[in-house]
C-alpha cells in the first residue's frame, strides 16, 4: 500500500518540476553550505532564497498572464515589449515630474504605465479574438513594434530616475519581505481566486480544450480570450515597473528582453500544455522558481552568465522529457505492473 | 447497345480491420465510358472499396484487374500509374497556389533542372480547356468559387491521363447550377471513354447522371443494376436493408397518440428559412409538447436544418419566428437565450469537453449562459449535477470523472444533461442514439418521449427510421438538402410510407 502511495506521488503532475527544483537547491547547498541560510538585518530578510523569490517576481507576473493565454490555445510573444514600454513610460513620467519623490506622483506614473499596458493587452486580444489572427502572429506585431514604442517614449536614451517610493517596488521591503515578492504574491492570489472562484478558469479551459464545442454550448469565447490577453498585458506592465524600479532606469532595449521565452518555458515546465486546456498556476510558479534558481546557480558556480541559456535548455529538456507521455509510459513499463483501479459500473 | 469493354474488375474483395469486416467478397465492375454510382449508407463500405481500388488499403483477399492486367497496388502512386485518379470529397488542393500549380503539382514541366513556368501554364490551360473551364491558370486558387476549385481538382486528376476517375461526393458543396456544370463535364469525359465512379448521397443526381448503380450494405454487395431499371424505392430499401415486407412487419410499434393540436400558436416557426448551398428554404412549425422527427438519408440536409435553427450556421434566406416575433439569432448563445438547445451529432468534436469532468460538462451550458463572472453557487451546481446523473443514470456516478473516459452512451447522456439543465423550450437532438448501446438507446428514447409529454418541443433527428417513427408526432422528410414532405404520424403511417417518401422525393 505504501508503495502505491509513493507511485501516486511520482505520478503527480508537479513531481518532476518540484524534484528538479529541490535537486538544484541541494546542489547549491553542497557547493555553498550557507545557501539555505536566511538572516534578519534591520528587520528585513536576506539570503539566497529571498533573492530567488525576489528575482523571480517579474517572471511570475509575466507567466501568470502567459499561463492563461496558453490555456486558451494562444501565446503572447509581446510581453517582453510591454515590460519595456511600461517601464519606459513610468520612468519618463517620473523623470519629467517636478516632485518624483512624492507618493502621489509615483502612483500616477504607475497608473498610466499600467493603463497603457492594459490598452496593449486589449489590442492583442482584439487581433486574436475579433480578427481571428493566429496568436503567434498577432502578438509578434507588438513584440517587434513595442521596443520601438519604448524607444520613442524614452527618446532613445536610458532614462535614469531618482524616486524613493518608486525604488520600493523593485528593491524595497514591506513587513520584512521584499515588496516585489509581496506584489507578485498578491497578483498570484488574485488570479488564483478569480479563475477558481468564478467560472473563468473552467470556461478558459473549455475554450482551450474544444473551441467548437464551447461555442455550441454558448460559451462567449471571444470575451474570454479578450480577457486573458488584457490580463497578460497588465501583468507584464507590473513586471515592467518592477524591473525598471530595480535598476532605477528605463532601458528600452534590454528591459524584459527574452522574458516571453522564459515565461513560455516556465509554463511548459509547470505542466500546462501548449495545446491549451487544463492549466496549473502552481505549476507555473514552480517553473519560475526553477528558472530563477538555475540563473543563480550559474552565477554561484562561477560559470560565465553568457552560458546560462545552455543550462536552462538542459534543465528544460530534462523536465519536459520526464513529463512526456511516451517517456512516462516507458518508465512505467519497467516497473512491475500494478492493479488498475476498476471503474465499478454500479 | 453492346456492353462496353471492362476497365476495372474487382473480384471477391475482402478487407478486415480489427474487429470489423469492412468488405466481404465484394465484386465490382467498371466499364469504359460509363458513369457508375456507388451507393450505400454510412459504414456500408463505399470508401473502403474506393481505397482498395486506389491502393490506400491493401486487400486481404480478392483480385483487382485494371485494363486486363492484375494489380496489387502498393500505394496510391501505383494506382495512379495504372490510370486511376481520385477526387476526394474535401477539395485536396492548396488554396495559396495558382490554378496551374495546383493542376500540375508533382507533374511540373522542367527544363534544365528548373521549372518551366510558361510550359506549365500552357499545359494547365490545355487541361482546363478540356473541361471547358475558362479561367486564368496563373490566378490564385483561393480567388475561385468552391465549384471551380472542385473542377480544378478534376483537372488535376486528368493530368495523369486517367482512364478511371473516382469522384467521391463531388457535389456536396455545390449549388444546383454548379452541379449541372459538373455533370456536363462528367458526360463529356464519358464520351472520351473515361470510366467514372461516382459516389453521392443525392439520389436525384445519381438518377440524372449515372448509367449503372452498385449498392453496398454492411460491407456486402447488395446488387448491381442499370440505373433506369432500378426504381428509387427499391434502391432506398436496398440501401437501408429492409425489404418492403419486413418494413411492414416492423410497423405498428409506434403506440403513441399524436398531441392534440388545440389551435395553440407554434413556439417556433421557420418561414422560407434556408442557406445557399446548404439547405433550400423550408417552412417548419414547432409546437410545445410535440416531437418532430426528421427523416432522410445521410447528407439529405437533416443536420443542416438543425444547425440553422440553432444559429450554429447563419441562414441567408427567410426568417425564424419565436413566440410570434421574428428574431435574428446571431450565434448559438443567442439561440440558448431564447431557450433553444442543440445537441450535435458529432459528440466528440462538437459536444463534450473531454478533459473536463462530468460535473463541469453538465453545468457548462448553464454557466455559459450566466457568463464567467456569475459562477453557479457550488451547492446549486452540485444539486444540478447530482440530479441529472441520477435522472439519466450516468455511469460512473462520480461527477469528478473525466468525461473523455466515459462510454459513448454516457457521454451522450452528459450532453443531454447539459442541455436539459438550461431548461430549454425547444430541444434539437441530432443523432442522440448513434453509436450507443441498446440499453442506453432505449433510455434516451424514453426520455425524449417524457420530455415532450412534459411540454417541451423536441426535434428528433435519426438515421434510424424505426426510431423516428416510434417517437415522432410529425415527420419531416428531407432529401437532397430539401424538405420534401411533412406527414402526421399516426397508426396509418408505416415505415414503408416514409421510405417511399424518401425515395420519391414527396412526389408520390
Amino acid at each position: 500500500m505504501r508503495n502505491l502511495n509513493a507511485m501516486g506521488l511520482v505520478r503527480h503532475r508537479l513531481f518532476w518540476p518540484l524534484a528538479a527544483l529541490i535537486a538544484l537547491l541541494v546542489a547549491n547547498t553542497i557547493r555553498t553550505t550557507s545557501f539555505l541560510n536566511i538572516r534578519v538585518q534591520d528587520g528585513h530578510l536576506y539570503g539566497a532564497l529571498i533573492d530567488i523569490l525576489r528575482n523571480s517576481s517579474p517572471l511570475i507576473l509575466v507567466e501568470l498572464g502567459m499561463t492563461l493565454v496558453i490555456a486558451t490555445r494562444g501565446i503572447d510573444l509581446s510581453v517582453g515589449a510591454v515590460v519595456a514600454i511600461s517601464g519606459a513610460l513610468a520612468c519618463s513620467f517620473l523623470a519629467s515630474a517636478p516632485n518624483p519623490n512624492s507618493i502621489g506622483t509615483v502612483l500616477v506614473a504607475c497608473g498610466i504605465a499600467l493603463a497603457l499596458s492594459l490598452v496593449l493587452g486589449v489590442w492583442n486580444g482584439f487581433l486574436v479574438s475579433v480578427l481571428g489572427i493566429q496568436p503567434i502572429i498577432a502578438t509578434l506585431v507588438l513584440m517587434t513594434a513595442g521596443r520601438g514604442i519604448a524607444m520613442l517614449i524614452t527618446s532613445g536614451q536610458i532614462t535614469m530616475i531618482h524616486s524613493t517610493p518608486f525604488k520600493t517596488i523593485g528593491s524595497g521591503f514591506w513587513f520584512g519581505l521584499p515588496a516585489a515578492v509581496l506584489i507578485a504574491g498578491a497578483v498570484f492570489a488574485v488570479v488564483a481566486t478569480v479563475t477558481r472562484r468564478t467560472a473563468l478558469g473552467m470556461l478558459i479551459e473549455s475554450v482551450g480544450i474544444n473551441p467548437q464545442a464551447s461555442r455550441l454550448a454558448g460559451v462567449q469565447s471571444r470575451s474570454i480570450i479578450w480577457i486573458v490577453y488584457a490580463a497578460a498585458g497588465v501583468f507584464a506592465g507590473v513586471a515592467g515597473l518592477m524591473i525598471s524600479s530595480n535598476i532605477m532606469a528605463a532601458d528600452a532595449n534590454n528591459a524584459g528582453l527574452f522574458i516571453e521565452l522564459d515565461a513560455i518555458l516556465a509554463v511548459v515546465i509547470g505542466g500546462t500544455s501548449l495545446a491549451g486546456g487544463k492549466f496549473s498556476l502552481s505549476g507555473t510558479l514552480v517553473g519560475a522558481f526553477i528558472i530563477q534558481t538555475l540563473t543563480l546557480t550559474v552565477t554561484i558556480l562561477g560559470i560565465p552568465p553568457a552560458v546560462t541559456p545552455l543550462f536552462k535548455a538542459i534543465v528544460v529538456i530534462a523536465v519536459c522529457l520526464l513529463q512526456a507521455p511516451i517517456v512516462r509510459s516507458r518508465l512505467a513499463v519497467r516497473r512491475p505492473a500494478r492493479p488498475v483501479p476498476v471503474e465499478v459500473a454500479a | 447497345m453492346t456492353a462496353p469493354p471492362t476497365i476495372v474488375e474487382m473480384r471477391g474483395i475482402s478487407i478486415e480491420f480489427p474487429g470489423v469486416k469492412a468488405l466481404q467478397e465484394v465484386d465490382f465492375t467498371l466499364r469504359r465510358g460509363e458513369i457508375h454510382a456507388l451507393m450505400g449508407e454510412n459504414g456500408a463500405g463505399k470508401s473502403t472499396l474506393i481505397k482498395a481500388l486506389t491502393g490506400v488499403y491493401t486487400i486481404d483477399s480478392g483480385q483487382i484487374v485494371v485494363d486486363g492486367a492484375a494489380h496489387a497496388f502498393a500505394g496510391p502512386a501505383a494506382a495512379e500509374a495504372a490510370g486511376i485518379s481520385t477526387v476526394y470529397q474535401e477539395v485536396n488542393l492548396c488554396d495559396n497556389l495558382t490554378v496551374a500549380e495546383n493542376i500540375m503539382l508533382g507533374h511540373e514541366s522542367r527544363r534544365n533542372g528548373s521549372i518551366d513556368w510558361r510550359d506549365m501554364r500552357r499545359r494547365a490551360k490545355g487541361f482546363l480547356a478540356r473541361l471547358s473551364l475558362d479561367i486564368d491558370p496563373g490566378s490564385s486558387l483561393s480567388t475561385h468559387s468552391l465549384a471551380v476549385q472542385q473542377l480544378v481538382a478534376i483537372c488535376r486528376a486528368m493530368v495523369v491521363d486517367a482512364k478511371v476517375l473516382i469522384l467521391d461526393e463531388p457535389t456536396s458543396s455545390l449549388d444546383a447550377y454548379e452541379v449541372q456544370q459538373l455533370f456536363a463535364i462528367m458526360r463529356s469525359l464519358r464520351e472520351e471513354g473515361v470510366a467514372i465512379l461516382f459516389v453521392s448521397h443525392f439520389i436525384e443526381q445519381v438518377y440524372e447522371v449515372s448509367d449503372r448503380i452498385t449498392i453496398l450494405r454492411n460491407g456486402l454487395l447488395v446488387g448491381e443494376h442499370l440505373t433506369p431499371e432500378l426504381p428509387r424505392l427499391e434502391l432506398v430499401s436496398k440501401m437501408i436493408g429492409k425489404s418492403l415486407e419486413a418494413l411492414e412487419a416492423l410497423e405498428g410499434s409506434t403506440g403513441h397518440t399524436p398531441s392534440e393540436q388545440t389551435g395553440a400558436a407554434p413556439i417556433a416557426q421557420a418561414i422560407r428559412f434556408g442557406r445557399r448551398g446548404t439547405i433550400e428554404p423550408f417552412d417548419l412549425d414547432l409546437f410545445a409538447g410535440e416531437v418532430v422527427g426528421i427523416a432522410g438519408l445521410l447528407g439529405s440536409g437533416r443536420t443542416e436544418l438543425a444547425r440553422l435553427l440553432f444559429a450554429a450556421d447563419h441562414a441567408d434566406a427567410g426568417h425564424l419566428v419565436l413566440d410570434g416575433a421574428t428574431v435574428k439569432l446571431r450565434n448559438p448563445r443567442a439561440a440558448m437565450r431564447r431557450k433553444i438547445a442543440f445537441s450535435s451529432e458529432q459528440r466528440k468534436v462538437e459536444g463534450i469537453i473531454s478533459d473536463l469532468t462530468v460535473g463541469e460538462n453538465i453545468v457548462l451550458g448553464v454557466q455559459a449562459d450566466r457568463g464567467w463572472a456569475r459562477r453557479i453557487p457550488r451547492r446549486k451546481a452540485d444539486e444540478i449535477v447530482r440530479k441529472y446523473i441520477k435522472a439519466l443514470d450516468i455511469r460512473p456516478t462520480n461527477p469528478e470523472t473525466r468525461v473523455g473516459n466515459l462510454s459513448g452512451g454516457n457521454q451522450q447522456k452528459v450532453l443531454l444533461a447539459r442541455w436539459l439543465a438550461t431548461a430549454p423550450r425547444l430541444l434539437i437532438l441530432d443523432e442522440p442514439t448513434r453509436g450507443i448501446d441498446v440499453g442506453a438507446k432505449a433510455e434516451v428514447q424514453h426520455l425524449v418521449a417524457q420530455l415532450a409529454t412534459d411540454g417541451m418541443s423536441v426535434v428528433f433527428i435519426s438515421a434510424e427510421l424505426e426510431e423516428v417513427l416510434r417517437l415522432s408526432h410529425r415527420i419531416v422528410i428531407m432529401r437532397d438538402r430539401r424538405k420534401v414532405a411533412e406527414i402526421r404520424n399516426d397508426e396509418t403511417v408505416g415505415l414503408d410510407d416514409v421510405v417511399e417518401l424518401i425515395a420519391s422525393g414527396g412526389q408520390a
